[in-house]
């Protein structure tokens, strides 16, 4: 009943703030300079007078502000996203047909970065002041400061320029024609330099992140309790510091799915990877506004996804959250 | 104060942080000197390989431009930028944050919805959206930039002067008939200095990455050289030219690592008594 | 014996304010007894227990000694036998028992992994005796008990679970490090005979650390007491306490705020200083779309006059509303309900600027010292700021915080300095001066003197005994301890649950409570027993004053 409850607020908490970004959405458009129609239809000055009419009339563009508001509002809570003038398709069927790919994108990363990143720096934090602690805190510290398309580039550069090991360049092998399984094993071949290059950035911070939260949880007094019980050492740091310290990381991946979900647009672009991040720059190409809001639209939708997974893991992992009056 | 600069100057990362970016620093005032012709004029045959011909170190690009005056010259546009938006976000974030911790209720609730909001959204999608529906330019994207990075500030500004407000120094000043400004000003903000500046420095680190990926996508000020512009141009000739793509994302890395290491080697030194504990 | 130390140094690591926590240290407890080690902050008694047990920080490492248990010098023992001992032969309790439970594991899993860590007993037989342990101290339900997280329990019950834990293997030694100082003194004084009946029903020797000499007049079979890192006085603690023999044992005995209060003072009928009627104040919290929301009602009803030069005395345990009847009569809070009056004035009435220029009629002083002054601005400034609001000239207020340093027994070179450089107790007076310099018909003290150790305290409280009779203050005196209040205050009033449940002069109280709450305070209080060593030193003491 509480879970039940908590999971109902976050979700209603999701749609508030989705309603916030269609309104801001809104606003963006009307903060361009010029013709609203125009930026709605793509290129400034470029689309035909009729269609813009059209536009114009659709979204009541002559009528007041408020009026404007609420139909462009309305028509978004009926999955109307628009048209895109340039790629001559509604811009909600172009997402959905790139979505799938930024999922699996997207969500790799942010797995193998809370994986990888815990991992990392629970081993860093175990032994403080080793020479693994020195080399993981080093890498992190590295990759931190690394733009990631430009660790993308160099992954290319590496992986499949010199060693040949991995695909430089989209989500399938053309012409590969595999089906079935072998399909699924081309797809994840293709995934491995993506979304490792996507998820380093993230598995930096949370490397760091949990290196710290490690420490400091060390450092506490149920931990000295757990010492007075004669506990190993091991099952100290398994049982008692690992737990209370992955919190601390959850909230913060938590908070930073929208990064994942933007930084995308970066790694898409540079993999040629078929999702809505790769649509987004061919959006910003062709200056087509319209498939750009929507596409922002949309990957902001996915955060309030990745946020609610988060919730859920808290909901795992504190038993507070479910127990609390 | 003298002690702070002592452990500062014990922090081997800091010390490595204040030198590289001192050098950056330096490269960015000397660059009219060290190369006198605009990084845009081709000066000699394109793709160049480093050290082919005397004075080009870094060779030259696809279309016969210098990479070390592009190098130069974008130290410039990554510090203003990462300097001036970290300003405007400051200011952004520094008010609201203030504001809402020290007079909470329902103020302090409105406005970090408000914040949060804005933690939400994509942060780098909405630069783009910014940036794109704006016009390229320098001041549109420190304007997005800032839009996007000032939630943090104000976060940590109302935490600290949550826990600050309800301090008993805090209380005392309201008994004694200060006023709000007069509290705000001379007891809360000046001990909310050091996680600011230490923050701060992380975040021109940042805002450099950012600028970076927007041009990168082709979003940088058409009229400036940048260090992202320079590695999107290069990056469809990367395997014929490597070094195109190669030094611009070097001298992006050791900016950002330098502000990095700044920024934790200041945070160690505030406080030296998290800092040994996590040595 | 059980365990004796002998001879033992701890060196603290370098850069710390002494060469060594504790210095050539010797102690011993034998089974069935009770060693009390008493001192005050930084006396080395916590570093002395965590050297038995072998949970010394980092950095901090004994130099010298032995500690000698079963025959083996456990300093000596590889770290893997030290550990199977922690927990089976030498068990531990702390301090804090808010968060010596990990937050995130259930109290049956913590208590059997006691067990566990020792590879005692079958799952079902650890979870059987886990239960077994919950009832034997005295929890209510221990089903729900084993089953709930430490978040869902009060701190008292946190501690029994703590004790549970460390009697779990039936260890021959239990620490106890200042177990019930994080308590209520109700609270309290079940912990203490909890450990008492334990102790004496399993013959274990116990090592209770403590600060408080009521404690040790109330549990102790022998005493040593601490200063500075070495052992100064140790013996039966009866014999101790009745016949200190080192100058020190003796002013910390002294320092002890006595059960007895002094003689009550003739106070001239006047007009009260400050009259409050049916304050109330309820607190909201949560709430939203999903949840309920909870209120609590802090302060309920609370009425009273104080007298000008009287010093009223609000004393509760935590949760009775005392620090919010006092936030509130000072205007740091909005109370719901009620009205406040100064003299004639509707102060509850005054707001915004009005209220900011009315302040300095109502002045605070703070509990914590070391968050009470603003670390970034020099003790000059601290003490002119207000007056320099309330439109004096900044020269004159310079000459009177200098005068007001005097005042509370400070020299006027302190005003160039910075609050980092002074002691918790010069804090503290800093404090009283600020308070003062504006003037105040009334001065509120919100637990005063409860962050100081007893000597400190002590001399503070003489302070405000002292600026009570020469500055005729009205004082409200809010504090958690009864023997504290009974020092300073003419009447005492007792809250509980957010209401008044008791009033009248402090002589009366004392001989007499009313409510039987009050009385369950004053018998909670340790070492004040009928036959108990420090009454008889104090009655002693009273009777050699006439």
């Amino acid at each position: 009943m509480k879970i039940a409850r908590y999971i109902l607020s976050r979700f209603a908490k999701a749609i508030v703030v989705l309603l916030g970004i269609v309104v801001l959405n809104f606003c963006l458009i009307h903060a361009a300079p010029g013709d609203p129609a125009a930026v709605m239809a793509g290129e400034a000055g470029a689309a035909d007078e009729i269609f813009l009419q059209q536009l114009r009339e659709k979204f009541g563009l002559d009528q007041p502000f408020h009026v404007q508001l609420w139909n462009y509002v309305s028509g978004i809570l009926q999955f109307d996203l628009g048209y895109s003038y340039r790629q001559e398709a509604p811009v909600l069927d172009l997402i959905l047909d790139r979505l799938p790919a930024t999922l699996l994108l997207t969500g790799s990363a942010f797995f193998i970065s809370i994986g990888l990143g815990i991992l990392a720096g629970a081993m860093a934090a175990v032994r403080v002041g080793s020479w693994a602690d020195t080399a993981i805190t080093t890498l992190a510290l590295l990759f931190y400061a690394t733009p990631l398309f430009w660790v993308a580039l160099m992954g290319i550069l590496l992986f499949s320029v010199q060693l040949g090991w991995l695909p430089a360049f989209g989500m399938e092998t053309v012409g590969g024609g595999y089906t079935g399984f072998a399909r699924w094993l081309d797809i994840a071949h293709h995934l491995i330099l993506p979304a490792l290059t996507l998820g380093l950035f993230f598995t930096a911070i949370y490397t760091r992140m949990a290196r710290a939260s490690m420490l400091e949880t060390s450092g506490e007094d149920f931990v000295k309790t757990a010492r007075a019980k004669g506990l190993t050492e091991g099952k100290i740091t398994r049982r008692h510091v690992m737990r209370n310290a992955m919190l601390p990381v959850v909230t913060l991946a938590g908070l930073q799915a929208g990064q994942i979900v933007g930084g995308a647009v970066l790694t898409e672009t540079v993999f040629a990877w078929p999702g809505i991040g790769r649509l987004m720059f061919d959006a910003l190409l062709q200056r087509d506004y319209n498939l750009l809001l929507g596409v922002f639209l949309i990957s902001s939708a996915m955060v309030l996804l990745f946020n609610l997974i988060t919730d859920l893991i808290y909901l795992i992992v504190d038993p507070r959250i479910e127990l609390a009056k | 104060m003298m002690s702070f600069w002592r452990r500062v100057a014990q922090n081997r990362g800091a010390v490595i942080g204040f030198a590289l970016l001192a050098v950056v620093i330096l490269v960015a005032l000397l660059a009219p000197l060290l190369y006198d012709q605009s990084p845009w004029r081709m000066v000699q045959r394109p793709f160049l390989p480093p050290m082919a011909v005397d004075g080009f170190w870094f060779g030259t690009d696809t279309l016969g431009r210098d990479i070390g005056a592009g190098l130069a010259y974008g130290a410039q546009v990554s510090l203003l930028i990462g300097l001036v938006s970290t300003v405007v976000a400051l200011a952004i974030g520094v008010p609201l944050g203030a504001i809402a911790g020290y007079f909470g209720g329902w103020l302090d609730d409105a406005l970090m919805r408000f914040t949060e909001f804005f933690q939400t959204i994509p942060s780098f999608a909405l630069a783009i959206v910014i940036v794109a529906i704006l016009e390229p330019s320098i001041s549109s994207i420190v304007l997005a930039i800032a839009l996007v990075s000032w939630p943090p500030v104000a976060r940590l500004v109302r935490g600290e002067f949550l826990s600050l407000r309800s301090r008993e120094y805090v209380q005392a000043a309201v008994l004694s008939g200060l006023t709000p400004p007069a509290i705000i000003f001379r007891q809360v903000l000046p001990n909310t200095i050091s996680p600011i500046i230490v923050l701060a420095s992380l975040m021109v680190a940042s805002a450099i990455l950012l600028e970076s990926a927007l041009s990168f996508l082709g979003l940088g000020d058409p009229n400036v050289v940048s260090w992202g512009y320079m590695i999107g141009a290069g990056r469809t000739v990367l395997r014929q030219a490597w070094w195109i793509c190669v030094f611009p994302g070097v001298a992006i890395l050791l900016t950002v690592l330098s502000l990095n290491l700044i920024g934790e080697g200041l945070n160690d030194a505030f406080n030296p008594r998290l800092a040994r504990k996590g040595r | 014996m059980v365990v004796s130390v002998e001879g033992l140094t701890v060196a603290l690591p370098e850069g710390a304010d002494r060469a060594f926590a504790v210095e050539d240290v010797t102690l011993s407890v034998a089974a069935g007894e009770v060693l009390c080690v008493v001192g005050e902050s930084g006396s080395g008694k916590s570093v002395t227990a965590n050297a038995v047990i072998g949970l010394l920080p980092d950095g901090v490492e004994p130099v010298a000694g032995r500690i000698v248990m079963d025959g083996r010098d456990l300093l000596t023992l590889p770290d893997a036998e030290r550990r199977a001992m922690r927990g089976r032969d030498i068990a531990m309790v702390f301090q804090e028992p808010m968060t010596a439970l990990n937050p995130l594991m259930r109290i049956g899993d913590q208590i059997s992994e006691v067990f566990e860590a020792h590879d005692a007993l079958s799952a079902r037989e650890r979870r059987a005796r886990a239960l077994t342990l919950v009832e034997e101290v005295g929890l209510p339900d221990p089903e729900k008990i084993l089953r709930a997280y430490p978040f869902q329990l009060s701190g008292g019950q946190r501690q029994r679970v703590m004790i549970a834990m460390a009697l779990a293997l039936e260890p021959k030694l239990l620490i106890a490090d200042e177990p019930t100082t994080a308590l209520d003194v109700t609270t309290q004084a079940q912990i203490l005979r909890l450990v008492g009946d334990l102790q004496s029903k399993r013959g274990m020797a116990v090592l209770f650390i403590t600060h408080d000499i009521g404690v040790v007049a109330e549990i102790a079979d022998r005493v040593t007491v601490m200063r500075y890192g070495r052992v100064v006085e140790e013996g039966q603690a009866g014999q101790v306490i009745a016949a200190a023999t080192h100058p020190y044992t003796q002013a910390l005995i002294a320092a002890v705020p006595s059960l007895i209060p002094p003689p009550p003072r003739e106070l001239p009928v006047v007009p009260p200083a400050l009259t409050v009627e049916g304050l109330s104040k309820t607190f909201r919290s949560g709430g939203g779309f999903f949840a309920k929301a909870r209120e609590v009602r802090a302060v309920n009803d609370v009425s009273f006059k104080l007298r000008r030069g009287e010093t009223l005395g609000i004393v509760g345990e935590s949760g009775s509303g005392k620090s919010t009847a006092g936030r509130c009569i000072v205007r740091l809070m909005e109370p719901d309900d009620g009205s406040l009056h100064l003299g004639d004035a509707d102060w509850g009435a005054l707001e915004s600027s009005a209220l900011r220029a009315e302040r300095h009629r109502v002045q605070m002083v703070f509990q914590d010292p070391y968050a009470s002054l603003n670390p970034r601005s020099r003790i000059a400034r601290i003490l002119t700021e207000g007056p320099v609001a309330n439109g004096t000239s900044w020269e004159r207020a310079l000459a009177r915080a200098q005068e007001l340093l005097e005042i509370v027994g400070l020299d006027s070179g302190a005003l160039d300095r910075y609050p980092h450089e002074f002691s918790g107790g010069q804090r503290q007076r800093i404090g009283i001066a600020r308070a003062l310099a504006l003037e105040p018909e009334v001065l509120v003290a919100d637990e005063a003197v409860s962050a100081l150790d007893v000597s400190v305290q002590a001399q503070v409280l003489t302070l405000l005994r002292d600026l009570r009779d020469r500055l005729n203050l009205s004082l409200i005196f809010i504090t958690h301890d009864l023997c504290v209040a009974a020092q300073v205050c003419d009447r005492i009033l007792v809250m509980r649950h957010g209401r008044v449940v008791e009033m009248g002069t402090t002589a009366e109280v004392f001989a007499a409570p009313r409510h039987e709450y009050t009385r369950a305070l004053l018998d909670a209080i340790p070492g004040w027993s009928a036959e108990s060593p420090l009454r008889r030193a104090f009655a002693q003491q009273a009777g050699a004053a006439e």
